[in-house]
């Protein structure tokens, strides 16, 4: 009992002590909880995002509606659902076109009288949309009559419309008695979304921590002299590793409180100006209880851990602080076993992601990342040291940062092993995404170099209509028609175009084609007899040549039949649909886009618009690229704020040393110089095992997803550069201090 | 013989009977043993003979007629005495004292005096420094017992140098 | 005076907020000799020191030296100054605690100039000279105080300057150490020809100069000695 008295009294006593520790105390109590408040923050807003993202997923869910295989019966409670959904830019609109077929139809969630013909409901986040962009106000010809309700989107920034109508046909439309999909059809796993929670969750998380170990250490030394100074008066080794620990306790807990405030913060920015799909409200930020109370519990017990495991590293004597760290010898082969076993666990993958296995690939994945991350973080140390120890020569400055290095790498690791895990871990990511937009890009540009638009309209309104308004569309070159159909014949579905050589130009190459001949794309090739999708059956021509058909084409992978009009003699196949092929003039810009897609919503909501290339998922996937980039240098930015606390703290600490070099008439530009080695050598060689292992993991990666493995130039780039500002920014920072110490009046003895 | 100079210096402020003297002499000076009054009435009449002081006689009766005033000759005589070093020796505070107490008296400069005689102390460690440089460990020894002599006295000086406020203040009491 | 004087401080006036550091102090130190500046903590010594040796600028007054002014220099100038001509020893804490003595020995060499190994070699020589050179290659952390102080004299010597400037260089040692620090400091000093402006409190160590100058109350009074 009295035990645990002592203990309570001097985790007190430290907590006393560091408020208590006058200006320089306070203000390492602030640099820790500023550290662990940001790493809080960050813990924090990843425990939300669970919840978060189920909340709005369950108000999608909610919002679509429910289609089964046979439609329900015509009925006074059933309505037709057409689906409307559009684009702007590369941001996807929901869209929806509504028919009730009686006096009781379902309503979809947020919607509390349904609009009439010509009336439609927008999401507020659309409606901000319409009204500062004419262009896309113009798009629907309907009249804004009202907006959606919070519960029938995803979140604030959720862009979604419902349109009247009074022109939707079964054909064009579903029917349905009720919104909200019971078991969404689940799509597969994809391997690359696979990929992305589990690395982006340790690449993010890792460095993190690492910073928040190494907040937890900021202002150390001052803190072992005050402790000094308590060995003095009598308290033993135990007691004040104990007072210690109540020190960094009282910062974390700040640290906790002041994460708390920021992750609130960070909440009330994102549900008001958060874009795009990932965007919340306010009600659904709720962090998940157990990783919630796992925070509060694991980071003030990490950062007492912390600071316990430091102090092991020293001994705080009475007459002051000894430091072990100096003749501590790095070890190499324990620190090999993670990257290897990181390297274990990823290699299988090279060969591609195994969709069927699901979760054990996820964690495959995770797992392999994590100890290759952590490992490079370990491996770190031991690399600066095996390297610092090696150097030698140069000039003073470069002399008197490499001794400084030698002596106490330590600090200067812990620094740059967050820069070192979050910059690996950003290349490789990085390096992975922009493989894939590049395959994406690659596949819009690959082919016939077409960058048109493809039209399937679901209503039945004539050929000229369509192809005079969209000719009369600005920016529209070059608009022709080809009919479409499908028929099946020996188990194979064929899809059939008919239509000049320029018009089968965008499904095939083309190249020597003369009207009169058919070709055929994995079609068979003898002239057979196929059953057409509304039932007749049809005699197709024998194919004249056998053509591959461009990566890009709407129909890519399935069997086609390109039908010259002369090679129907006349005779056309009954029942096809047009279909609109648009060329755009070259530079038309976004605007020519923007206004094929109003032409087309007018005429008909509910066509389909094939737009060159998967415009959308290349935008989101720029989005993932230029969001990790962001957040890197975000984070390099504050490791070089702890950089910073720690040059100056070693500088301080040797205001007398200074003092004494400046009385010998040393340059400022030197010691300056000395300054940047000291922060530039650790970040140079963290870049460097960093770029080494981002680059390996991403091509590992790469590959596990198929994609063409690349070296991450921008990546590689971006960080480096980012690297390079931290390292001197954080010397330019540090010279007025640097100034400041070096004034004679730090001659003085006290 | 440093009496002699105390009791001339007494004078410096002006002409006083001999009992007067004896009186000032006790307070500033006289801590164990106070002055008897043959002994200053001697000292008189040697400083008399030397015409250092002269006598000034009152009318009227009274057993204390004569006053005795200090000569021109008196006044340069203290001056060169107060000014000159003594000779670093051991059992000197007490003239460096009363050369101290009589400069804050007539309004000399205190100060000056112990300086004057640092200087002096710190050329005798100066030399048993080389001294000591030069000779054998015989030399060194007993040369840095000198030294240590001459050090602590040198302290003591140092020590009124920074006291001499607290003892002017109390003398002019 | 038959020797010339090399460094003059004429009237420096200095206040650092309320207090008076000097108030009007002068001084002349003639080429070669070693003059002591004793006096209480707080009269002056010290900063008297930093303006003789243009490290600090007094606000009023000149500091001349070889003729030439140091108070109308500009700040490089007097860093140049100091590289060449000036040495330091202080209390201590003063050595580079991560480079070895040697290095620390060469690095005012290596400040002016000097390549590595010349540094090198003459920082050696001069700790044989002061008989530390069985430290060289350790770092002042694991040498004894006065090894430390033995090291930071040879650093002030290795230039070869003309004026070393110690402020209390035994302040922290004992005496028997003290002395060994003193006797080859000054027999190196002598030597070499350099003037030494020696702040110390000890007369025992103050015993070791030509003559001294008390300073008081940010003055200084001189005492004039024939040799
Ligand atoms: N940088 C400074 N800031 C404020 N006061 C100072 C500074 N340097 C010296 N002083 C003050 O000036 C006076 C003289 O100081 P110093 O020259 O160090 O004395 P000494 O060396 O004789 O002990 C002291 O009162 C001291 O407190
Ligand atoms: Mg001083």
């Amino acid at each position: 009992m009295t035990a645990v008295k002592r203990w309570v009294f001097e985790l007190a006593l430290g907590a006393r002590m560091s408020l208590a520790g006058g200006r320089a105390g306070w203000t390492r109590l602030a640099l820790i909880a500023a550290g662990v408040g940001i790493g809080v923050a960050v813990l924090l807003s990843v425990a939300t995002l669970p919840t978060a993202l189920a909340a709005s997923s369950s108000r999608t869910e909610a919002r679509t509606e429910q289609i089964s295989a046979d439609d329900p019966p015509k009925s006074d409670e059933t309505i037709l659902v057409g689906l409307a959904s559009s684009q702007f830019g590369d941001v996807a609109i929901h869209g929806r076109s509504l028919q009730p077929e009686g006096s009781r139809p379902p309503m979809p969630p947020g919607v509390t009288t349904l609009p009439g013909p010509g009336e439609m409901l927008v999401s507020p986040a659309l409606a901000d949309l319409m009204r500062e962009n004419p262009l896309l106000a113009q798009r629907w010809d309907a009249r804004v009559v009202g907006t959606i309700g919070a519960q029938g989107l995803s979140g604030p920034a959720d862009l979604a419309f419902y349109l009247g109508s009074d022109t939707l046909t079964e054909e064009s439309a579903f029917r349905v008695d009720a919104f909200g999909a019971t078991g969404v059809p689940d799509e597969g796993p994809d391997p690359i979304s696979l990929l992305f929670p589990a690395v982006g969750m340790v690449v993010l998380l890792l460095p993190v921590m690492v910073f928040m170990a190494s907040a937890v250490r900021f202002g150390g030394e001052a803190r072992d002299r005050r402790l000094a100074a308590l060995r003095l008066v009598g308290a033993d080794a135990a007691m004040t590793r104990r007072i210690a620990a109540g020190e960094t306790l009282t910062g974390a807990l700040l640290g906790l409180f002041a994460g708390a405030l920021l992750a609130v913060g960070i909440g009330l920015l994102t549900s008001r100006y958060a874009t795009g799909k990932l965007s919340f409200y306010l009600s659904d930020l709720r962090p998940v209880p157990a990783l919630a109370v796992l925070v509060i519990v694991a980071v003030p017990a990490t950062a007492v851990l912390v600071t316990l495991s430091a102090m092991r590293k020293i001994v705080v004597e009475p007459l002051g602080v000894v430091r072990l760290s100096g003749t501590v010898r790095r070890r190499l082969w324990w620190r090999l076993i993670l990257p290897i076993l990181g390297i274990g666990l990823l290699a299988p993958l090279a060969s591609g992601i195994d969709v069927e296995s699901g979760g054990a690939a996820e964690i495959q994945v995770a797992g392999g990342v994590a100890a290759l991350l952590i490992g490079l973080a370990l491996l770190l140390p031991w690399l600066v040291d095996a390297v610092v120890n090696r150097l030698g020569g140069g000039g003073v400055s470069w002399e008197l940062a490499v001794r400084r290095l030698q002596l106490d790498s330590g600090t200067a690791v812990r620094a740059v092993s967050g820069i070192a895990v979050s910059v690996a871990g950003v290349i490789a990511i990085h390096g992975l995404v922009s493989g894939i937009e590049n395959q994406v890009k690659a596949a819009d540009n690959g082919g016939s170099g077409w960058t048109g638009f493809q039209i399937a309209p679901q209503n039945d309104l004539p050929e000229q209509t369509w192809t005079a308004a969209l000719r009369d569309t600005p920016g529209v070159q070059e608009v022709l028609t080809i009919r479409s159909h499908a028929a099946e014949g020996d188990g194979t579905l064929l899809s059939i175009k008919v239509g000049d050589c320029t018009a089968l130009a965008r499904y095939a190459d083309m190249t020597g084609c003369t009207d009169g001949e058919v070709y055929g794309v994995d079609a068979p090739a003898a002239a057979g007899t196929y059953t057409l999708r509304d039932g007749p059956t049809w005699t197709a021509p024998a194919v004249t040549r056998q053509v591959r058909a461009t990566t890009n084409s709407p129909g890519y992978g399935q069997p086609m039949l390109l039908i010259t009009p002369a090679a129907l003699n006349g005779t056309p196949i009954p029942g096809t649909t047009d279909e609109f092929a648009v060329t755009l003039v070259s530079g038309g810009g976004a605007d020519a886009v923007e206004q094929v897609r109003n032409t087309t919503a007018r005429l008909d909501p509910q066509a389909f618009l094939l737009e060159p290339g998967n415009s959308a998922f290349a935008a989101a996937m720029r989005d993932i690229r230029e969001g990790l980039l962001a957040g890197t240098v975000a984070l390099l930015l504050l490791i070089g704020a702890s950089m910073l606390v720690n040059v100056a703290e070693q500088l301080r600490e040797r205001r007398k040393v200074l003092a004494v070099l400046v009385a010998f008439g040393i340059r400022r530009r030197t010691l300056a110089g000395s300054v940047l080695w000291q922060a530039a050598l650790p970040v140079l060689l963290g870049m460097a095992l960093a770029i080494g292992f981002g680059s390996g993991l991403a091509a590992v990666l790469m590959s596990a997803v198929n994609a063409p493995v690349s070296i991450d130039w921008i990546g590689i780039g971006t960080t480096s550069g980012a690297a390079v500002l931290v390292v001197l920014g954080t010397t330019a920072a540090a010279l007025p201090t640097l100034g400041r110490l070096t004034r004679p009046g730090n001659l003085r003895d006290e | 013989m440093s009496v002699s100079f105390a009791l001339l210096g007494l004078l410096e402020n002006g002409p006083r009977h001999g009992y007067d003297l004896k009186r000032s002499y006790d307070d500033a000076f006289g801590r164990d043993r106070s002055l008897h009054y043959g002994q200053v009435y001697s000292t008189m009449a040697r400083l008399l003979k030397n015409g250092l002081v002269e006598v000034e006689l009152e009318p009227g009766d009274g057993p204390d007629r004569k006053r005795y005033a200090i000569t021109d000759a008196g006044i340069t005589d203290i001056e060169a005495w107060i000014g000159r070093p003594e000779k670093p020796e051991p059992y000197l505070q007490s003239t460096l004292y009363t050369k101290v107490v009589l400069a804050l008296m007539t309004g000399r400069d205190a100060s000056e005096v112990l300086d004057t005689q640092r200087a002096e102390h710190l050329r005798l460690m100066r030399e048993m420094t080389h001294r000591k440089a030069q000779g054998d460990l015989a030399d060194e020894l007993i040369c840095d017992h000198v030294l240590f002599h001459l050090e602590a006295d040198l302290r003591w000086l140092e020590l009124t140098t920074d006291r001499l406020d607290r003892l002017a203040a109390q003398i002019r009491r | 005076m038959t020797e010339q004087t090399l460094l003059t401080a004429e009237n420096l006036h200095l206040t650092f907020g309320e207090t008076k550091a000097l108030d009007g102090a002068s001084l002349h130190v003639r080429a070669g000799e070693v003059v002591a500046l004793m006096g209480p903590s707080g009269s002056g010594k010290s900063t008297l020191l930093h303006c003789l040796a243009g490290i600090m600028a007094p606000e009023s007054g000149r500091v001349v030296y070889d003729g030439r002014d140091l108070t109308a220099m500009s700040d490089t100038e007097r860093s140049t100054l100091r590289r060449g001509e000036f040495g330091f020893v202080f209390q201590f804490g003063q050595l580079v605690p991560e480079l070895t003595c040697r290095e620390n020995v060469a690095l005012p060499l290596r400040l002016s100039g000097v390549g590595r190994r010349e540094a090198h070699r003459t920082a050696t020589s001069w700790l044989e000279r002061l008989d530390v050179a069985d430290v060289a290659d350790k770092r002042p952390g694991q040498a004894s105080g006065g090894q430390g102080q033995r090291v930071a004299v040879a650093r002030a010597l290795v230039t070869q300057p003309r004026v070393v400037f110690a402020d209390e260089p035994t302040g922290a040692l004992d005496s028997l150490n003290g002395e060994l620090v003193m006797k080859m400091f000054i027999a190196a000093a002598r030597e070499t020809g350099a003037a030494v402006v020696l702040v110390t409190h000890e007369p025992r160590v103050a015993a070791y100069s030509n003559r001294e100058a008390v300073v008081r109350d940010g003055r200084v009074r001189e005492q004039e000695f024939a040799r």
